[in-house]
């Protein structure tokens, strides 16, 4: 099955090779990986990707927590969350057949950020399924696709489930079971609620 | 006998803030960490903290490769329960750690390894005896670190110590540029104490968990305790011994649980596993519940998993969260210090009837037990098991025995019986060869007073071999036994049973062993004979310094009984019918 897990750790270097060089131990491929800063000073919050047996979440949780500079781990698994991507792509596009890549990003609620003589690009955020539509839709043409840029998967939990809340309850992150507020109706404009 | 006194310095600047070198930090954080004895090998990128060494009450054994600093370390703290302490330079000095630290990091033993580096200004440009040792060792360590400014040397120093001895223990390694080492800082101990420990956040148990298991332990008819090294880790021997009495429950052990529960014991059934006796792996077989403490239910111990004691429910209790339901699915699971654990759980069991369930594992035995190796003529033979078995009468078991890897090294799980823990020094979960003499080297510094034994097959001791002249410019009183069959002994065992005895690559052609030592300047005495046995054991042990005792044993002999790897634990194989060595059930001093 796919994991999510989210760990917190601490922004220094080499961090990032230990969290990456466990799932290289354990034989686990990495789905998409993404950085950034947290809520939290001095920690960057890392969303991890994979596909293992079910079994295996608890030993990578586990696993990951035994590192000296994790400080947090999260295993989504089931648990009601928002997952989102970042796309940018640049398709070769001419004034002539542009009004048409208009229109696709239109439809996929895409912006165009950048436009030159022969190119232009599109930024994205959704869920996989969606960048993976309009990737789809811009490859039917002729060869369109110059350039692609994904962000790998970032999530997060629904509802008031700071990485601190989740941290104090203890064991609502073991269990996943028992899910967090109730997901609100498509609060963003055209965000697909997870099917989870 | 290397001094060990030195011009006494002052060590006010562990009281009171001071300016000093990061080379002098380095041993000043070390004697505030309470090291005595560090066992390195010099080279020009650690050359500043070896000059600044004499300056500090801390002895340095000089070793002959530093895979042997990683293993003294390795064996003082297993001997000692201290974090051993190795040292080593850049680049070639530092990768000859490597099977040393795995060593450590399988078997959860707390050492910390310094090594030196080139300067800062240069890392990563591959500048002469340059590599990434932080990088390399990542995946056996349990965390590393790599300094290079001389304010940052005893922050990471006290980290690392803090590191390798709590949770479950494990190597660390320090790497400090050579500049650091150069530079001043103002070294203040007490403001370098590492953040406070924070233990795994998944350690749990529950009232409930430990109710449950209680429950378990009550309506058991046929339980067995399992216990493993983490029982002396965390210094439960008396815990698990109450355990055990006050339930009438049976203990087997795992090889590094051996010593942790008195070999003498009424309930000890003896190893467990692979090379453990029938009836013990029979127990564990018919059980209908396991109380595994310390342990990880290693593929050594469980043979094929999913035949694995299927009969039985299962507790867990273990300090690190990543091995709950690793291997084997477990029904309760107390996840944290197996002393600390054993404490709550105590008061909630009540003495209980084992009677019935021990006279069937005792019955079990029957036909082993008759035919003891003791009441067997050796024929002129040297059998090495005769060999483990005498060497514990005459010892009394009362010695450090450090054995290295292969057949001699299950004879002597076999039939040395341990009954204080930290006598048994072995290479578990990596199975290194070459561990034994360094590893008894550090066992000896730790425990000067203690009677200590190597015994390593021919082919191992000469993997590391080269550290009898550390023995000699030590002045250690240190006992080799080798027990020399001609082969790399259980590779050619499975050659035998499993690959139609083509014997390739295991026919070891060896040195005079006892001309060796004698280059060294260790006197040393060959054995064919069981009748000469005793005698030369006796002459070792009153020898006034090291003794090496060559024992030419039978060559073609096997280790038995025998789990074939990935095998349910009771399909073993049993020593062929009229063969003269047969295991030993009921051994007394
Ligand atoms: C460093 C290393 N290399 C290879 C092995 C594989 N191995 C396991 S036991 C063994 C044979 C050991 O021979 P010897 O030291 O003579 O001991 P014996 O089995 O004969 O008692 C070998 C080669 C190992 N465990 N460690
Ligand atoms: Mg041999």
């Amino acid at each position: 099955m796919t994991h999510t897990f989210i760990a917190y750790v601490e922004d220094m270097p080499g961090v990032l090779t230990r969290v990456a060089s466990l799932f290289r131990r354990l034989n686990i491929n990495i789905h998409s990986l993404t950085v950034g800063h947290s809520e939290r000073p001095g920690l960057s919050r890392i969303t991890i990707v994979c596909e293992a047996s079910a079994e295996a979440g608890h030993r990578i949780r586990a696993s990951l927590y035994k590192l000296e500079n994790v400080v947090d781990v999260d295993d989504i698994a089931q648990a009601p969350s928002v997952t989102r991507e970042l796309a940018l792509i640049k398709v070769a596009a001419t004034p002539k057949n542009r009004s048409q890549i208009f229109e696709l990003a239109e439809v996929f609620r895409a912006r165009i950020v950048d436009l030159a003589p022969e190119s232009l690009m599109i930024e994205m955020t959704g869920v996989e399924s969606k960048i993976e539509g309009l990737i789809q839709v811009l490859n039917e043409g002729e060869d369109r696709i110059l350039e692609i840029c994904r962000s790998g998967k970032m999530t997060m939990r629904r509802g008031h489930h700071t990485s601190r809340v989740l941290r104090a309850m203890g064991a609502a992150a073991e269990d996943n079971a028992e899910s967090g507020t109730e997901p609100p109706e498509n609060l963003e404009a055209g965000a697909a609620v997870e099917p989870q | 006998m290397a001094s060990r006194t030195k011009p006494h310095t002052s060590d006010a600047h562990l009281t009171t803030p001071t300016r000093l070198t990061g080379a002098e930090i380095i041993w000043a954080t070390l004697v505030g960490e309470g090291v005595t004895d560090v066992f390195g090998y010099p080279g020009g990128a650690i050359l500043p903290a070896y000059d600044a060494l004499r300056k500090f009450p801390i002895h340095h054994t000089l070793v002959r490769h530093e895979q042997g600093a990683a293993h003294m370390a390795d064996g003082y703290a297993r001997a000692s329960g201290k974090v051993g302490v190795a040292i080593a330079t850049s680049g070639p000095g530092a990768t000859n750690l490597i099977t040393g630290i795995a060593t450590a990091m399988l078997d959860s033993i707390p050492i910390v390894c310094i090594t030196g580096n080139v300067s800062s200004k240069i890392l990563g440009t591959d500048a002469f005896q340059e590599v990434d040792i932080t990088g390399i060792t990542l995946p056996v360590t349990k965390h590393n670190f790599l300094v290079n400014r001389a304010e940052d040397i005893a922050p990471a120093l006290r980290h690392a110590f803090q590191i390798a001895r709590s949770g479950r223990p494990g190597p660390v390694l320090v790497d400090i540029t050579k500049d650091a080492q150069q530079a001043s800082a103002i070294f203040d101990f007490a403001a370098a104490k590492p953040r406070p420990y924070r233990p795994h956040p998944m350690l749990k148990v529950e009232p409930s968990g430990l109710a449950h298991a209680a429950e378990l332990i009550r309506d058991a008819k046929r339980p067995v305790i399992l216990a493993g090294h983490g029982v002396m880790e965390s210094g439960a021997m008396e815990q698990v011994r109450t355990l055990a009495e006050r339930a009438q429950i049976p203990v087997a052990l795992t090889l590094l649980g051996l010593g942790s529960f008195p070999a003498s014991h009424p309930l000890n059934l003896g190893m467990m596993g692979m090379h453990g006796e029938a009836w013990v792996n029979h127990a564990i077989q018919e059980a209908d519940l396991l109380i595994a403490c310390g342990m990880r239910f290693d593929d050594r111990v469980t043979g094929s998993t999913s035949t694995y004691a299927l009969k039985a429910k299962k507790i867990h209790i273990e300090v690190d969260p990543a091995e709950i339901n690793k291997n084997i699915k477990v029904d309760v699971a107390l996840v944290g210090d197996l002393r600390a654990v054993l404490e709550d759980l105590l008061p909630l069991v009540a003495t209980r009837d084992g009677s019935a369930w021990l006279k069937t594992i005792d019955a079990s035995k029957g036909a082993v037990a008759v035919r003891d190796i003791k009441n067997l003529p050796d024929s002129g033979h040297l059998y090495a098991a005769h060999v483990m078995h005498d060497l514990w009468r005459i010892t009394g078991g009362d010695a450090i025995v450090a054995t290295d890897v292969g057949q001699h090294q299950m004879w002597e799980a076999q039939y040395f019986h341990h009954e204080q823990p930290r006598t048994l020094i072995t290479s578990g979960g990596l199975g290194t060869m070459g561990f034994a003499l360094p590893a008894a080297i550090g066992a000896k510094t730790a425990c000067p007073d203690k009677e200590v034994w190597v015994i390593a097959g021919d082919g191992g001791f000469q993997m590391t071999a080269a550290e009898l002249s550390t023995i000699v410019q030590e002045g250690l009183n240190i006992n080799i036994a080798i027990i020399n069959n001609g082969y790399l002994g259980m590779v050619r065992q499975w050659q035998e049973f499993f690959y139609e005895r083509n014997y390739e690559a295991t026919p070891l052609v060896s040195p005079d062993f006892v001309k060796l030592a004698d280059a060294h300047g260790i006197c040393g005495r060959a054995v064919h004979s069981r009748a000469e046995l005793a005698d030369a054991v006796a002459e070792a042990r009153s020898h006034n310094g090291p003794f090496l005792l060559n024992f030419m044993v039978e060559k073609e002999d096997a280790v038995y009984p025998m789990i074939p790897a990935g095998s349910a634990l009771h399909e073993m194989i049993r020593r062929p019918g009229k063969s003269p060595i047969v295991e030993s059930a009921d051994d007394k001093l």
